[in-house]
C-alpha cells in the first residue's frame, strides 16, 4: 500500500514492470521489493530447503529471502535481491526455486518432511549405497534445494573492470560517511565516497531526524551538493565495497546498467579496484532478526526495513501492523505509521519496564511465540507471562538489536571484538591497515556519534597523510545513549529460523552442539548456516549466540566465523570483464599474417602468436594432404616459413660471451664472430629449460634465439641469472623479437631462391654461418641454419619490411616449384630429422635423456650443471629419447611396453611425445622416451594408447630418421 | 633490383573519436634502446649531448625538438625519433627497436579515466605529470606510457599486439561513451 506524500520516489515517473508474468506499476526510485509491496505482493520467493513461502526480511543488500531471476533479451540473472534491484520500464522478474507456481510450489512437500531434513541429514541418510551419492542423491537434492537458474548460454552482456585511486576512501554515505567525506574534501584530499544505494544519506533517508537544526535530509543534500561541486571528490553510488586487500586495495562492484533497460555497450556492472591511502568504514549497522517459531512468513520483516519502506519508498507492507521490538526505534516506527494513517495493532515489547504510553496497544514483557498464514502473515501468537493471546496482523516488524557492519575489517584475518556494553561485535582497531571504522560500524549508534566518528576518522587520516585538518563545526544531532539489548531467540516450541537464506533453525544449531560440533566453525559447516548468498549477514551472530547457549559458553568464548570477501555476491562476469573470447589474451600477429590468411591458411595459436597451420591448395580436402605436399616441396624444391615468433635476444657487453657460457651448457666464448652455434639451457634444477641457436655478431655482441613458447621464460631466466649472480658484469640484453621479421628458406633450391632475391649473389656461407646481405635495398641478416634437415637459411629484415619480403619470396618460390609451408609441415620435417621441441623438452627431461649429455661441457660450470649430475638423473634407468617406426598410425601421449608384457602401470616403460606420417619415408614416425632406450635400438616395443584405442608394435630406432650424417643440411 | 616495401604498424588505420576522446595511431619512428653499461653513464651523457638530451631519471622522459629519450628500465632508455649519436658504443648497449613497437595517442580530459579500465597506474596529471613515463601493463600487454601533453598520453606496445591494443582501447571508449550518455 502506497502512502501519499511519503517517500523519496519520483512520482512524476511511473514505471511498469512484471513479476512472474503479471504487470505492475511503481515509480522511479523503487526497488522491486518496495514496488511489489506497494502492490500488495508479499510473497516473493521460496526458501532454499523447505520451499517455505518467503517475502523480504530487509530493505537492503543483506536480503536473505527475496531472491529473484531477472530476465532480459540476452541475459538471465539468478539470485538477484529484490531489495536491491531498482525497477525500470520493461523489467522482467521471475520467482525462483519452485516447481509449479510460486503460490503452489510442489516442493512445499519438503516442509512436511522437515523432520527428516534436519542439519546433516544427507550425511546420514544418503550414505548407502555409496555409488548412489553422485548419480542419484546429489542431483535429486540439488534439484530440490536450489536457487535461481542460469540460462546455459554465454553471457553476452557488456561488463567493465576499472581502477581508481584516492587519498581517502569513504565506505558508506550515511551521516558518518558524509561527515568524513566532507572533512577530507575540504582539506583538498582526493576522496572517493562509495555507497551501495542510489542515493546518499544512508539511514537518514529512512529514519529522518534533525541535524544542525534542520531536517537531516536537508543537511545531507547540502553536503552532497558541496561534495559534487568539488573536483577532488568522486561520488560512486550503486557501488558496494566488496573486499579489503593488501596495500590499501579495495574491491568494489558498481551496478552501472542493471537498473535501466539494456543499452548497447553500456556495462551491466563494473568491478573496481580502488587503491586508497586511507579508508573510513562508515557502513552502518544491520538489524538482527529474532528467532521465534514460524518467524519466516512473508510479512515479517525487520523494524528498520518497515521504516525504510515507509519513509523512503512511501510504502507500508500491511494494513494492521504489529511491532516486536524492545527499543525506541520500534516506538518511533509505531508513531510514524500512525501519523501516516496506518493501524498499529500492537507493540510487543520484551522490556517489562518500558513506557506503555502510545496511541496503540503496548504489551510490555511480552514475546511473539508463533505466527499464522499460509502464503503471508495473518496473525501472531503473543505470550505475556503465563498468558498467550492471538493478534490479527499482516505485517510484523521485529528487532533483536543491531550488528555493526564490520565485515571488511575481517578481510585480512582480523577478528572482531565482543563489546558487552553494546551486546555486539565491534571492529578490532587496525585489523585492516589504513582503515578506521566510524559511526554505527564502530558501534556508535547515535546520529551525533556517527557525525563525530566520521569527522574524527577523516581527521586522523588527513593528519597521517600530511594534510592540514580543516576546522568544521560539528552540527547538532541526537545523541541518545545506546541501550544494550539482544534478543536472539524466544524460548518456545517449534521451528525458529536463524538463517533464513539456508533454512537453518535454532534446532539445527542445538543439534550440531548435541552432536559435538561445538566449535562455531564446525557448527557452521554442519548446519550450513551462513553459507547462502547472504553469507550469514543476518544470522551469524544469532547462530553463535544460540550455540553459546547450547554449549554453556559465553559469546566471546564461542567466537565468530570468518567474514571473507566478497561482502556481496559478485558476478564472475564482472570480475572477468574483458576476458571473454579474444579478450582472454593478446593476439600476436606476424608481419606475414595477412598474406597467410589471404592464402586461406587456418591459423593456430602458439605462445599468443597466430601461425599458419598449412596452406591449402585447390582440391586438397584435408590438412594432411596439404601437409604431405608441403613436406615434399621442402625436401625436393624450396619452402618458405615465417619463423619471426622465435624469441630473439640481443646480448651485448664485454662479459656477453662469459654470460652465455654461464647460461648455456656448451661453450660460446670460443665461437668465432660470424658463426652460429646450437645451445642448450638448463634450469637451476638441472632439467632442460630451452634450446636454440646463438650467433656471434661481434666480439662483444650475440644474438640468441629461443623457442617460440619459451621466449618469455628464457628472458626471465636471463634476467634472473644476471641480477642474482652477475649483476656487476659488463652486460646488457634486450628482446628484439619484434624488431625483426625472419623467414626460413629451406630445400635444395633455397640458395637459388635467395640468389634470385638478393641484391648480390650469396657468397660462401658455411653451415652454421652468418652473413649480412642486402635485399631490396635493405640490409638483412642471413643465418645458415636448418630445422628441416635440408639446406636451410633464415633471413631477417627489420619488421616493417617483413610482409613485403614474405610475399616476394613466396612469389619467387612458387615459380621455382616451391611455396609456403605451415606448422604441420614444419613439425613433420623436424620429427623426420629428430629435432626436439617442447613436446620433448617438457620440463622433466635432462640433457642425458635427450642424448645431449655430450654438450654439457666438462670444462666449465653452467646454470643447472651441478643439479643435473645428481644421482638418478642419468643412466640406464632413465627414459631416453628414441625414434619409433611403424606402418600403422602412431599417436603422441601413448605408453610403451615390452611385447608380451602385462599392460599396466608396473610395466610402463615410457611414452611417445611427437608423431607424424612421414611422406618422405612412407611410414609413421614417433619420438618417444623409453627406459634405457639408446641401448635398445633395433628392438620392438608395444605402443598402447588407451584414450584413442591404439595398440601397435613398432621398431625402436635412432631418433634421427633422415640423413643422420647431415649431408643435406651441409650441402 | 626493386626495393622492399616498408609497412607502418598502423598502415591504413584512421583515428577514432568517441566520448570526447581521440584515439590516434602514431607514425613509426626510429626507436633505439640505450642501455648503459656499468660505469657508462658519463660517457653516454657526453655522447647524448649532441642531441641536447640527458639520460632520464626513472619514470621520466626528456626531449629536444622531435627527439625523445624515455626511461624504460634500470639503466635503460629508448631513444625515439633519431638515430643514436656516434660515441655511445662502449658506454651503452645500443639496440635497434624501430618497427618493433606500435604507439597510439589518447587525447581528451577523460583520457586517464578511460585508461584506468586497462592500466593499474594512476595516469591523472596529478600523479602522472608532464615528463612522466612508465612501463605498465595495458590489460595483458606490457607497454611504455608517456604523458605528452596536458590532456594527451601515448601508449606503446609490441607491434605484434597492435590489433589487440586497438581493439581493447576502442572497446573501452565504446563503454565510456555509453556511460556518458546515461550519466546522472
Amino acid at each position: 500500500m502506497r502512502i501519499e506524500g511519503k517517500g523519496l520516489i519520483d512520482r512524476a515517473h511511473p514505471v511498469r514492470f512484471s513479476f512472474d508474468g503479471t504487470s505492475y506499476g511503481g515509480y522511479r526510485g523503487d526497488t522491486l521489493a518496495s514496488a511489489l509491496l506497494a502492490n500488495g505482493v508479499r510473497l516473493m520467493g521460496r526458501s532454499f530447503k523447505y520451499h517455505r513461502p518467503r517475502g523480504p526480511l530487509t530493505a537492503g543488500s543483506e536480503e536473505p529471502n527475496a531472491l529473484v531471476e531477472i530476465h532480459g533479451k540476452t541475459n538471465q540473472t539468478p539470485n538477484v535481491r529484490a531489495t536491491v534491484q531498482e525497477i525500470f520500464d520493461g523489467l522482467e522478474a521471475r520467482s525462483q526455486n519452485r516447481l509449479g507456481s510460486l503460490k503452489y510450489d510442489l516442493l512445499e512437500v519438503n516442509d512436511l518432511l522437515a523432520p527428516f531434513f534436519s542439519a546433516g541429514f544427507y550425511y546420514k541418510t544418503f550414505m548407502w549405497p555409496r555409488a548412489f551419492w553422485e548419480s542419484v542423491y546429489e542431483p535429486m537434492i540439488r534439484r530440490a534445494a536450489g536457487l535461481g537458474r542460469l540460462s546455459g548460454k554465454h553471457d553476452e552482456g557488456a561488463y567493465e573492470k576499472a581502477w581508481a585511486w584516492c587519498d581517502l576512501l569513504v565506505i558508506g554515505a550515511g551521516p558518518a560517511g558524509l561527515m568524513a567525506a566532507l572533512t577530507a574534501a575540504r582539506a583538498g584530499a582526493q576522496v572517493i565516497l562509495a555507497d551501495e544505494t542510489p542515493i546518499l544519506g544512508g539511514r537518514l533517508a529512512s529514519d529522518g531526524g534533525m541535524i544542525g537544526g534542520e531536517p537531516a535530509l536537508v543537511w545531507a543534500a547540502a553536503v552532497e551538493a558541496e561534495l559534487r561541486s568539488l573536483p577532488n571528490v568522486r561520488i560512486m553510488t550503486r557501488t558496494t565495497i566488496t573486499g579489503a586487500y593488501d596495500n590499501g586495495t579495495y574491491g568494489a562492484l558498481e551496478r552501472v546498467g542493471l537498473h535501466r533497460p539494456a543499452k548497447a555497450n553500456l556495462p551491466r556492472e563494473c568491478f573496481w579496484r580502488i587503491v586508497a591511502r586511507r579508508a573510513v568504514l562508515a557502513a552502518g549497522a544491520m538489524e538482527r532478526p529474532v528467532a521465534f517459531p514460524d518467524n519466516d512468513r512473508p510479512g515479517i520483516m525487520l523494524t528498520s526495513a518497515v521504516r525504510t519502506y515507509l519513509n523512503r519508498y512511501g510504502v507500508v507492507p500491511g494494513q494492521r501492523i504489529t511491532i516486536f521490538d524492545g527499543s525506541e526505534t520500534g516506538r518511533a516506527l509505531a508513531r510514524e505509521l500512525m501519523a501516516a494513517g496506518v493501524q498499529v495493532a500492537g507493540i510487543i515489547d520484551p522490556r517489562p519496564d518500558a513506557s506503555s504510553l502510545e496511541d496503540c496497544p503496548v504489551h510490555l514483557g511480552a514475546e511473539v511465540v508463533g505466527s499464522r498464514g499460509r502464503l503471508g502473515l495473518s496473525g501472531i501468537t503473543v505470550r505475556k507471562g503465563a498468558e498467550t493471546f492471538e493478534v490479527e496482523t499482516d505485517c510484523l516488524a521485529i528487532s533483536g538489536g543491531w550488528n555493526p557492519t564490520l565485515h571488511l575489517t575481517c578481510h585480512m584475518n582480523g577478528r572482531p571484538r565482543w563489546a558487552e556494553d553494546l551486546m555486539a561485535f565491534v571492529p578490532m582497531e587496525g585489523a585492516v591497515p589504513g582503515l578506521v571504522a566510524a559511526g554505527a560500524a564502530a558501534g556508535r549508534f547515535s546520529t551525533h556519534g556517527a557525525l563525530a566518528g566520521g569527522q574524527a576518522a577523516a581527521q586522523g587520516a588527513l593528519a597521517d597523510l600530511g594534510f592540514k585538518v580543516p576546522d568544521i563545526a560539528l552540527p547538532e544531532a541526537e545523541d541518545a545513549p545506546c541501550q544494550p539489548r539482544a534478543l536472539w531467540a524466544v524460548a518456545a516450541e517449534g521451528r525458529a529460523w536463524v538463517d533464513f537464506a539456508n533454512d537453518v533453525t535454532t534446532k539445527d544449531v542445538r543439534l550440531a552442539a548435541q552432536e559435538n560440533y561445538r566449535s562455531v566453525e564446525h557448527m557452521k559447516r554442519y548446519t550450513t548456516q551462513g553459507m547462502a548468498p547472504d553469507q550469514g549477514k543476518n544470522s551469524n551472530v544469532a547462530a553463535l549466540a544460540v550455540l553459546a547457549d547450547a554449549t554453556g559458553r559465553s559469546i566471546p568464548e564461542t567466537g565468530i566465523t570468518t567474514f571473507r570477501p566478497p561482502y556481496v555476491p559478485v558476478s564472475i562476469a564482472a570480475m572477468g570483464a574483458g576476458g571473454r573470447g579474444a579478450g582472454f589474451a593478446p593476439q600476436r600477429l606476424m608481419t606475414s599474417d595477412q598474406a597467410s590468411r589471404d592464402r586461406m591458411a587456418p591459423m593456430i595459436e602458439a605462445g599468443l602468436w597466430y601461425r599458419p597451420s598449412y596452406f591449402p591448395k585447390p582440391g586438397e580436402t584435408t590438412w594432411k594432404e596439404a601437409c604431405d605436399r608441403e613436406v615434399m616441396m621442402v625436401r625436393n624444391a624450396v619452402g618458405v616459413a615465417d619463423v619471426s615468433t622465435l624469441g630473439k635476444i640481443d646480448i651485448q657487453g664485454r662479459d656477453a660471451a662469459r654470460f652465455l657460457d654461464l647460461v648455456y651448457t656448451n661453450t660460446f666464448s670460443t665461437l668465432p664472430v660470424g658463426r652460429v652455434r646450437y645451445g642448450l639451457m638448463l634450469r637451476e634444477d638441472g632439467m632442460v629449460l630451452d634450446d636454440g641457436t646463438s650467433a656471434r655478431l661481434g666480439e662483444n655482441h650475440f644474438l640468441m634465439t629461443t623457442t617460440t613458447a619459451a621466449a618469455g621464460l628464457v628472458m626471465r631466466h636471463l634476467d634472473f641469472v644476471h641480477q642474482a649472480f652477475c649483476a656487476d658484469w659488463d652486460l646488457r640484453f634486450i628482446s628484439v623479437t619484434e624488431s625483426w621479421a625472419q623467414f626460413a628458406v629451406a630445400g635444395p633450391k633455397a640458395r637459388a631462391l635467395l640468389n634470385s632475391m638478393l641484391d648480390a649473389p650469396l657468397g660462401d656461407v658455411p653451415f652454421m654461418g652468418l652473413a649480412s646481405v642486402p635485399v631490396g635495398g635493405v640490409e638483412a641478416r642471413l643465418f645458415r641454419i636448418s630445422f628441416s634437415g635440408e639446406e636451410g637459411y633464415e633471413i631477417a629484415v627489420p619488421t616493417r619490411y617483413g610482409e613485403a619480403l614474405f610475399r616476394d619470396l613466396l612469389a619467387r618460390a612458387e615459380t621455382m616449384g616451391g611455396g609456403p609451408y605451415g606448422m604441420e609441415a614444419l613439425n613433420v620435417l623436424r620429427i623426420e630429422k629428430g629435432f626436439v621441441t617442447h613436446a620433448e623438452i617438457h620440463g622433466r627431461v635432462t640433457a642425458f635423456d635427450i642424448g645431449m649429455a655430450k654438450i654439457v661441457s666438462a670444462k666449465k660450470d653452467c646454470i643447472g650443471k651441478a643439479a643435473s649430475q645428481r644421482p638418478g638423473l642419468s643412466g640406464p634407468e632413465r627414459q631416453q629419447l628414441v625414434g619409433l617406426r611403424s606402418f600403422a598410425p602412431l599417436t603422441a601421449g601413448a605408453h610403451l611396453f615390452r611385447p608380451g608384457a602385462v599392460i599396466g602401470q608396473a610395466a610402463d616403460e615410457g611414452y611417445s611425445t611427437s608423431t607424424c606420417w612421414s611422406p618422405t619415408l612412407n611410414c609413421w614416425l614417433a619420438l618417444a622416451f623409453l627406459t634405457d632406450g639408446r641401448a635398445r635400438l633395433g628392438e620392438q616395443v608395444r605402443l598402447v594408447d588407451h584414450l584413442r584405442g591404439k595398440d601397435v608394435v613398432c621398431d625402436v630406432c635412432d631418433p634421427v630418421f633422415l640423413d643422420p650424417d647431415g649431408g643435406r643440411m651441409r650441402a | 633490383m626493386p626495393e622492399l616495401i616498408a609497412k607502418e604498424a598502423w598502415q591504413g588505420q584512421a583515428a577514432v573519436t568517441r566520448a570526447g576522446l581521440v584515439l590516434a595511431p602514431l607514425q613509426d619512428r626510429p626507436i633505439w634502446s640505450v642501455a648503459l653499461f656499468p660505469g657508462g653513464a658519463d660517457g653516454a651523457a657526453t655522447a647524448l649531448e649532441s642531441l641536447g638530451l640527458g639520460f632520464p631519471e626513472p619514470n621520466r622522459w626528456v626531449s629536444a625538438a622531435e627527439v625523445r629519450l624515455v626511461w624504460t628500465g634500470r639503466a635503460q632508455a629508448f631513444l625515439m625519433g633519431a638515430e643514436p649519436p656516434a660515441g655511445l658504443a662502449g658506454h651503452a648497449a645500443v639496440t635497434d627497436q624501430s618497427g618493433g613497437w606500435a604507439g597510439v595517442s589518447l587525447s581528451g580530459p577523460a583520457g586517464p579515466e578511460a585508461l584506468a579500465r586497462l592500466v593499474p597506474v594512476d595516469l591523472r596529471p596529478g600523479s602522472f605529470p608532464a615528463g612522466a613515463a612508465i612501463r605498465a601493463p595495458v590489460n595483458h600487454m606490457s607497454a611504455v606510457i608517456l604523458r605528452t601533453g596536458p590532456e594527451t598520453v601515448e601508449v606503446w606496445v609490441f607491434r605484434s599486439m597492435a590489433r589487440t591494443l586497438w581493439h581493447e582501447l576502442t572497446e573501452v571508449l565504446a563503454r565510456f561513451e555509453a556511460r556518458a550518455t546515461v550519466a546522472g
